[in-house]
């Protein structure tokens, strides 16, 4: 027997908790080589980021994403996924790399009408200790209706910096549309 | 910095039910984030599909371990968008996140974690291929249509980007 349960209308009903919304960046169109949060106030204990991405690369349907915090192009991160591709489960790492694996994008290739994007959430944990190296987990994922990957996946990077900056890049450029939202967790 | 993170609605199953439907969604907000705890009368699988469509416009892959090994498995041209294990005797969590449910430009695409701790954990991408849409309507079935179990809880959140 449908059960329907009428949603309440929130409209006028503020949040009452700590989860803020700090900056959002939305791609035009001509797409985007990168996207930057900069300036991340360091009031917050947490960070999110909630995104969809699409790739105008066109030679491979799944393409995947890497992060770097305040500019730090130098070998200072380290990764592990435990990922599915519809075939089989698998495991890999990285480790003194330039940046970090985050982002799993659906591309221009087998996507018709460039209408399927990736999307995802990351985690970073306690971005504004200067006490620690920082955490970051995420899980991503991309389907295209007879491709794709999920994966889950962690990340350290190893500075005892506060985060100010966290910046994305891909192989080719971020396709229109393309939305990623930065969060703040007290 | 403006607060969000919104509860949307909420049910607690008060008598065993085939199916429940969160509607009239409103559009206002960025993400949605649908929580889950629960219990069927017997182990099956969740379904779900959005504003009541019923077309082969779904598809999934995934990722799962059952406590032996981990596997990975897809489909394609669904009437219906996999979630995961559901328990006869086990409550589950099942937390499906959708971003940007609201534009009219993109299909869209789900992301969720399901665990059973008796049975299994997964993790999963969907992607609904009707003609963009809001999405207005979640509803939520078992593969077999087994009942949802007294005290099995559904919540909706908003989330709202600046």
């Amino acid at each position: 027997m449908l059960n329907t349960i009428s949603a309440i209308l929130n409209n006028g009903v503020s949040a009452i908790g700590d989860y803020e919304s700090i900056s959002t960046v939305t791609v035009g169109a001509g797409g985007q080589a990168s996207i930057t949060f900069s300036s991340i106030p360091s009031t917050y204990t947490h960070l999110q980021i909630r995104w969809i991405a699409r790739s105008t690369n066109t030679s491979f349907q799944q393409i995947a994403g890497y992060g770097r915090f305040n500019s730090d192009s130098g070998s200072n991160y380290s990764w592990h996924q435990l990922y599915g591709d519809g075939a089989s489960a698998g495991a890999s790492a990285g480790a003194t790399q330039t940046n970090m694996l985050l982002l799993q994008e659906a591309s221009t290739l087998n996507n018709p009408s460039n209408l399927s994007f990736g999307s995802g959430v990351i985690d970073i944990l306690d971005y504004s200790n200067t006490n620690k190296y920082k955490t970051v987990r995420s899980l991503t994922g991309s389907d295209i209706n007879g491709a794709g990957t999920v994966a889950l996946r962690s990340g350290l990077w190893q500075s005892t910096v506060a985060i100010n900056a966290i910046s994305f890049t891909e192989s080719s450029n971020f396709a229109q549309y393309t939305q990623f939202a930065l969060y703040g967790v007290k | 910095m403006p607060k969000t993170y919104d509860p949307i609605a909420t049910y607690t199953v008060p008598s065993a039910q085939a199916s429940y439907t969160f509607s009239s969604i409103p559009s206002t907000y960025t993400d949605l984030i649908l929580v889950m705890n629960p219990i069927a009368a017997s182990n099956n699988t969740i379904t779900m599909r959005f504003n009541s469509d019923t077309a082969s416009n779904y598809s999934f892959t995934n990722l799962g371990g059952d406590g032996t090994s981990a596997s990975s498995g897809r489909q394609s041209n669904l009437t219906w968008f996999y979630v995961g294990d559901i328990n006869g005797t086990t409550i589950g969590t099942t937390l499906i996140q959708v971003q940007n449910y609201s534009n009219t430009t993109t299909f869209k695409t789900c992301l969720i974690r399901n665990n059973v701790s008796t049975t299994s954990t997964s993790a999963t991408v969907g992607l609904w291929r009707k003609t963009p849409e809001a999405i207005n309507s979640i509803t939520l079935t078992t593969f077999s249509g087994i009942n949802y179990s007294i005290g099995s809880t559904f919540t909706l959140y908003g989330i709202k980007a600046a």
